[in-house]
């Protein structure tokens, strides 16, 4: 009995001792992209008094005193979120912010949720969230269950290959090739509807995608190229986005349906706020080499 | 029964059984070796992909993904022991009415995976209007086929009984409730201690299923972490510390039904028990070793009689 | 009903992927867990130590780890690719295999020991043991859990809905796609694994009928 006991006081010693040998603090090696991160708030004040008649979102935002925003959490540039120093970082996520702010709801009372590609209809019809900024492609069959505020971005479909590959663009995939997506994103139906006889393989995220990607087992991993931008910047000896977009993808915020009032005061907030749009842009995507002007609203 | 199998080895035998040995350690340390070799190889032991792991932040992170997962893991042990109770109650019942649609239910629900109620519950619910938080998501698939499971267990313990306990129990005036809940069901729960452990850690290691439907759980929090590009996506070696932490927690929770099982097996009424359904519950013994047991038995009792 | 035939060909290829995981996985179980078993209760200390060691682990561990470490861990090893099917099946008799090893040795167990005591008199050397005398009989005592162990393959196999097979499990997110009511596509699924699962139940009732030994 005393020799487990002395053993067992022995192993919490140790792992105490190993934990104090942990980091406690952010990397000191953090990338960052752009210039000003702590400047970002500051473009954007809390709007005080502000009252929405009508949207049944915003009712319950103000009597919740909080936003509930659904966000993704794995796209560098867009929606990222870092475990270690538990920072959310991205265009989507600064835009999420510049709504929120504009509802009257600060910083510290925007709770965000992850949710995947496939089940953001739901979450949205069934009041989980109470809008979603992320990468949301828009589109007539979504239109069915939700409705966009926006668009707020555009960009197309791209692909991302491994450095040393031989696709130079979408015509060079083939029966041979295995292209990669996501569960329920409008890139992996669109190469199911136009090309067929690729290989398509679905993770639940991108990031698994990009996983697959670097290990050989598909070939490349298609998406908007916005995201894809974000991968191929954190891994560029590795990565790189070819061919030009092949299609049009427009991001919009994802709405209850029928929230006309919340619909309009977000599509004013992105008509007036020009020079906002342009210093998120910069923040996040400005060191991309993209260039892309702010979209009219719909 | 396993050790007559084979003759005490000769010289000839034990020089041929240690080629044997040897091979096989051979085998094996090959086949860990090229797996090793290649992560190597790949890079997955260099200090790059470790390098998240260095963060106390993280390790917290780990262990509230950790405390989430024992959540889900405590109340659907706990409701799934009550559930299996109240259907295994169900289906010995001696009214049809009662029995009938309990072993419906029952068939139903270990027919179905536990992955397909999950998402059923929280795809296919919201459908029409109910809203089930993940959580619940999680944890009622879980207490609901385990506790069919449990309840199959109990019931097989009951019927594995000699009859004589029940006619005993009626004889001596009580009704079907009594006899269930002081004499059969106590006895039963004893003698299939193991079995229902063993069910609690499978239910241990489903809570895993969770990450299919978001909650966040520590698989998904494994695929977080092997999400992180800024960390060079550790997804391996996150997979390898999720794995340490399961393994862990499983292997802690088998040892505890091994030192229950030990408690129980010294206590006095467990030896008369044990005794009782002696024929039927010792798995591991030979019919030898059972006359010897059963010998033993009688001994034991003459001298709880004071013979 | 229109969920189904409107998708026809979807359904069918989850189907039948549902089924050659089943299939795939179960004889690849079958094939590991009887060496695993034999080697759990052979002469050789060595391989009674490893056998003990893989059951241990493998049954410590989620199934959900198992095909995780399968669809991330095994590219890495610089094989031949897998299409993430095979990469499942290998997963699931990995993990199915130390049930059957476990069934097995307890198979074993229910042999009167009489019958190995008078094989071993007459001089066969253990692999003749087990071969002639007592994996035969055995064999019969073995179905019922055998059986068991195969039906909770067959609900296994929902869990590579998690990695990018196009099985029974991963259905509902590719109908919501397409728009189709979850809760009935759902329902429709579970409906499906019933019918299986009493199939083979049906399938173990009758086995154990027809080989019921009368000790």
């Amino acid at each position: 009995m005393r020799k487990t006991r002395i053993g067992a006081l022995a192993i919490i010693g140790i792992a105490a001792l190993a934990l104090t040998a942990c980091n406690s603090g952010t990397p000191t090696a953090a990338p960052s992209d752009g210039e000003g991160t702590d400047e970002g708030t500051a473009w954007f004040e809390v709007a005080e008094d502000v009252t929405l008649e009508g949207s049944p979102t915003f009712d319950r935002i103000s009597d919740a005193g909080k936003v509930v925003v659904g966000v993704k959490e794995d796209q560098p540039g867009l929606g990222y979120l870092d475990v270690v120093t538990k920072e959310r970082t991205g265009f989507d996520i600064d835009i999420a912010r510049w709504i929120a702010a504009s509802l009257g709801v600060d910083e510290d009372n925007i709770e965000f949720v992850r949710v995947d590609s496939s089940a953001r209809e739901q979450s949205i019809v069934n009041g989980d969230i109470d809008y979603y900024v992320g990468t949301y492609s828009i589109t007539d069959k979504r239109k069915e269950q939700i409705d966009f505020a926006g668009p707020y971005f555009v960009t197309g479909q791209g692909l991302l290959v491994a450095a040393d590959s031989d696709i130079k663009s979408v015509d060079d995939l083939s029966a041979d090739t295995t292209v990669c997506s996501a569960t329920g994103s409008t890139p992996i139906q669109n190469i199911r509807t136009n090309y067929p006889e690729v290989k398509t393989v679905e993770f639940n995220g991108y990031s698994d995608c990009v996983e697959a990607l670097s290990s050989g087992t598909v070939d490349a991993v298609t998406t908007d190229e916005a995201i894809l931008i974000g991968y191929a910047a954190q891994d560029p000896d590795n990565l790189k986005v070819v061919g030009e977009p092949f299609s049009e993808e427009r991001y919009g915020v994802g709405l209850a349906k029928g929230d006309a009032a919340l619909q309009e005061h977000i599509n004013t907030l992105f008509t007036d706020g020009g020079e906002i749009w342009q210093a998120i842009f910069d923040k996040n995507l400005g060191s991309s080499g993209i260039d892309v002007k702010q979209p009219a609203v719909d | 029964m396993t050790s007559v199998l084979y003759d005490v080895p000769g010289p000839r035998a034990v020089l041929r059984n240690r080629l044997i040995g040897v091979a096989t350690i051979l085998v094996i340390l090959g086949l860990i070796g090229f797996v090793v070799y290649r992560f190597a190889v790949t890079g997955q032991f260099s200090a790059e992909k470790w390098y998240v792991f260095s963060f106390s932040a993280v390790w917290v992170q780990i262990a509230e993904a950790t405390g989430r997962t024992l959540a889900a893991f405590a109340a659907a042990g706990v409701l799934a022991i009550v559930l299996g109770f109240v259907l295994a109650i169900g289906r010995l019942s001696d009214h049809a009415w009662v029995r009938v649609p309990v072993t419906a239910v029952v068939e139903v629900f270990r027919a179905i995976p536990v992955l397909v109620l999950m998402l059923l519950m929280y795809y296919g619910l919201p459908v029409v209007g109910i809203n089930v938080e993940v959580y619940w998501a999680v944890v009622i698939p879980l207490m609901v086929y385990n506790g069919s499971v449990l309840s199959e267990v109990l019931r097989a313990g009951v019927e594995a009984l000699p009859r004589g306990q029940g006619e005993a129990a009626y004889a001596i005036g009580l009704r079907k409730s009594g006899v269930m809940a002081f004499v059969l069901l106590p006895q039963a729960v004893r003698s299939m201690l193991p079995v229902i452990i063993a069910q609690l850690v499978v239910t241990l290691k489903d809570t895993a299923l969770g990450f299919i439907i978001t909650y966040p759980e520590l698989l998904a929090f494994a695929k977080l972490i092997g999400s992180q590009g800024t960390y060079g996506r550790p997804i391996l070696q996150a997979g390898i510390v999720a794995a340490i932490i399961y393994i862990g927690l499983c292997l802690l929770l088998s040892g505890i039904a091994k030192w229950v099982e030990l408690r129980l097996r010294s206590s006095p009424r467990v030896i008369a028990a044990a005794a009782a359904v002696a024929p039927l519950q010792r798995e591991g013994g030979t019919n030898t070793q059972l006359i010897v047991a059963q010998r033993e038995d009688d001994v034991q009792r003459q001298d709880d009689q004071g013979a | 009903m229109g969920v189904i035939f409107n998708h026809l060909p979807i359904w069918g290829e989850a189907i039948s992927n549902t089924l050659i995981l089943f299939f795939g996985g179960g004889v690849l179980a079958l094939i590991l867990g009887t060496i695993v078993g034999a080697a759990r209760v052979s002469p050789i200390p060595i391989a009674r130590a490893v056998g003990t060691v893989y059951v241990n682990t493998v049954r410590n561990t989620p199934l959900t780890l198992v095909f995780f470490f399968f669809a991330f861990g095994y590219p890495q090893l610089g094989l031949p690719a897998f299409n993430f099917l095979y990469l499942g099946i290998l997963a699931l008799g990995l993990y199915t295999a130390t049930y059957v090893a476990e069934v097995l040795r307890s198979g074993i167990n229910t042999v009167p020991v009489g019958q190995a005591e008078a094989a071993r008199a007459i001089g066969l050397p253990f692999s003749q043991v087990m071969g002639y005398v007592v994996l035969p009989q055995a064999f019969r005592s073995v179905v019922p859990p055998l059986m068991s162990v195969f039906i909770a393959l067959l609900k296994n196999t929902t869990v590579a809905a998690g990695f990018s097979v196009a099985e029974l499990g991963r259905i509902r997110a590719v109908m919501s796609e397409r728009g189709e009511n979850a809760l009935v596509v759902l329902l429709w699924v579970a409906v499906i694994f019933v019918a299986l699962v009493l199939l083979l139940s049906w399938l173990q009732r009758t086995l154990e009928n027809r080989w019921r030994i009368a000790r």
